[in-house]
């Protein structure tokens, strides 16, 4: 990103695909009378009397709950695991297999095991978004502790630094940019599974709506829901740049520096 | 004069494949460094001068043979020694400030803020970096980060300073003032120094005395005694006679074997 932008010109370069993209969208679908695909005015319209002040705003309440305890369950459960099993040698050897086993098996097969286990109410559905979501984070943490810099290591050691604040201070914390990115990924596949969950196994939430609209005829309810979902992705996704850049900072700008040498 | 640090018949051997069970990197090293004493060990690369100082501070175990600090065998890193690694870069923490890298032994000693503080600023002072402590140390050049770490080092107070090349990837100019900078915390704290390096001027510059290295696998090939009156300096002491005839019988040993 050329620094010499000024903030205005770098939030348009940012800016104008998706404005173009929505006021396509709202031109070419302005005068629709089509039952499925009805104009952007009209599902914006819902989304403001839908989910903003309406009925539906129980459900985005709901799916938010399932969403952030799962996602912050899957986080502690990754980096916690990650770091014990970066720590116990002969453990991780054993059970590397069946963690990529795990990792591969693509997560929403799991919800019909979690409704057998779990009923279909909050549990289920936060289990299964924690479960899923813990993979990214656990691997990325183990990979990132393990490419650790033996020097950073013996560093620790030197300057007797004790074992566990050696893990906790030096290796995950040289580790956290890429257990930042295993952080960004779980959340998309948190998102995921909330919707899938709730469509699947639900009386509530956001996916809940979504079908049930789409079951009840209401093609415009059930494009808002979807309009609604787009935004919790992004406003979640600018929340994590957001504290991402905060936090790593010193990632960015010495890697800035190693760049320019 | 008791020793600080002494190796007796110390092996190290990394495994790996060969007839010794894997690479040979140290081979019967015995000598020791008395309280006070400035030494310097030189020898050529691969010699297993950064193998020699990983059991000096007991970062590795030797093999066979025994590292003893303070008259006792060493498990872990005393607290009373410091170390500046030969990868000077790679040993300070991007994630903390200057300040915070330097706080951080004592931190784990369980110094108080206050104190913490002010020692932090001191240590800094005395390596001329007074303003540097906000920074990262990734914003400085490479003879600033080589003076971060060793003021991490001294910031304790060790008995023992252990330093690996320290002065390898840095510019003549600055290396002088940072050789001079070594001789000068040396007397002001009264630390016992050893002291890895290629450069043979700057052994005998530096040391009491010298430990010369064999070829691979490292073993001490002779002890020089160097008799240059201190306080040294870098034109004067380097002009005498005496400099040039141990630079010579120095330079002869590290190249005939
Ligand atoms: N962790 C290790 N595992 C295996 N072999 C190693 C390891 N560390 C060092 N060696 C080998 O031991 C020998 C001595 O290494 P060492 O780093 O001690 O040499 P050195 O004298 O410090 O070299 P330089 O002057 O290049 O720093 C080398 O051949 C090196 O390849
Ligand atoms: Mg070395």
């Amino acid at each position: 990103m050329p620094r010499s932008l000024s903030l205005t010109g770098r939030i348009l370069t940012r800016l104008w695909l998706p404005v173009v993209l929505a006021a396509a969208w709202w031109v070419s679908s302005a005068g629709s009378t089509s039952l499925y695909f009805p104009p952007l005015s009209k599902i914006l319209a819902a989304v403001w009397t839908q989910w903003a002040a309406g009925p539906a705003r129980a459900q985005l309440a709901s799916s938010l709950e399932h969403l952030v305890t799962g996602y912050a369950l899957a986080c502690l459960l990754g980096v916690g695991f990650g770091a014990l099993l970066w720590s116990l040698r002969h453990v991780r050897d054993a059970t590397s297999p069946y963690v990529y086993f795990l990792y591969v098996l693509p997560a929403p097969v799991l919800v019909p095991a979690a409704m057998t286990l779990f009923g279909l109410g909050f549990s289920m559905k936060v289990v299964l978004i924690a479960f899923a979501a813990m993979w990214p984070v656990l691997l990325n943490t183990l990979d990132g502790m393990r490419g650790v810099d033996p020097v950073a290591l013996d560093t620790a050691r030197a300057l007797g630094v004790p074992p566990a604040r050696r893990v906790l201070s030096v290796v995950l914390r040289a580790a956290s940019p890429q257990i930042a990115a295993g952080l960004r990924n779980s959340l998309q596949v948190a998102i995921i599974l909330m919707v899938v969950s709730e469509w699947v196994a639900s009386t509530d939430g956001i996916g809940y709506y979504i079908v049930n609209s789409q079951e009840s005829f209401d093609y415009t309810g059930m494009w808002s829901g979807i309009i609604v979902l787009a935004i919790i992705g992004t406003v979640a996704n600018l929340a994590f740049v957001a504290a991402e850049n905060r936090i790593l900072h010193w990632h960015y700008g010495a890697r800035a520096v190693e760049g320019a040498r | 004069m008791t020793p600080v640090v002494e190796l007796s018949k110390v092996r190290k051997v990394y495994p790996g494949p060969g007839a010794s069970g894997g690479h040979v990197a140290l081979e019967d090293v015995t000598f020791e460094v008395a309280r006070g004493e400035f030494v310097c060990v030189v020898g050529p690369s691969g010699a297993g001068k950064s193998t020699l100082l990983r059991c000096l501070t007991g970062l590795a175990a030797p093999t066979s043979g025994e590292a003893r600090f303070g008259g006792e065998a060493l498990r872990s890193v005393p607290a009373a020694v410091g170390v500046v690694f030969q990868d000077y870069g790679r040993s300070l923490y991007p994630w903390l400030t200057v300040s915070r890298n330097i706080e951080l032994p004592l931190k784990v000693r369980g110094v108080p803020r206050a104190e913490r503080s002010g020692r932090t600023a001191d240590v800094l002072a005395s390596v001329g970096l007074a303003d540097a402590g906000r920074k990262y140390p990734w914003q400085l050049s490479g003879g600033m980060q080589q003076r971060v770490a060793i003021a991490r080092a001294l910031v304790y107070r060790p008995d023992l300073l252990v330093m690996d090349e320290p002065f390898a990837s840095v510019d003549a100019q600055t290396r002088f003032g940072l050789e001079d900078l070594v001789l000068r915390v040396r007397a002001e704290f009264g630390v016992t120094v050893v002291f890895v390096t290629h450069d043979i001027d700057e052994a005998v510059y530096l040391a009491d005395r010298v430990v010369v290295l064999s070829r691979p696998p490292g073993t001490v090939s002779e002890v020089v005694d160097i008799s240059l009156p201190g306080p040294r300096d870098q034109i004067a002491t380097k002009r005498m006679e005496e400099f040039a005839r141990h630079r010579e019988h120095l330079l002869g040993l590290v190249m005939t074997r």
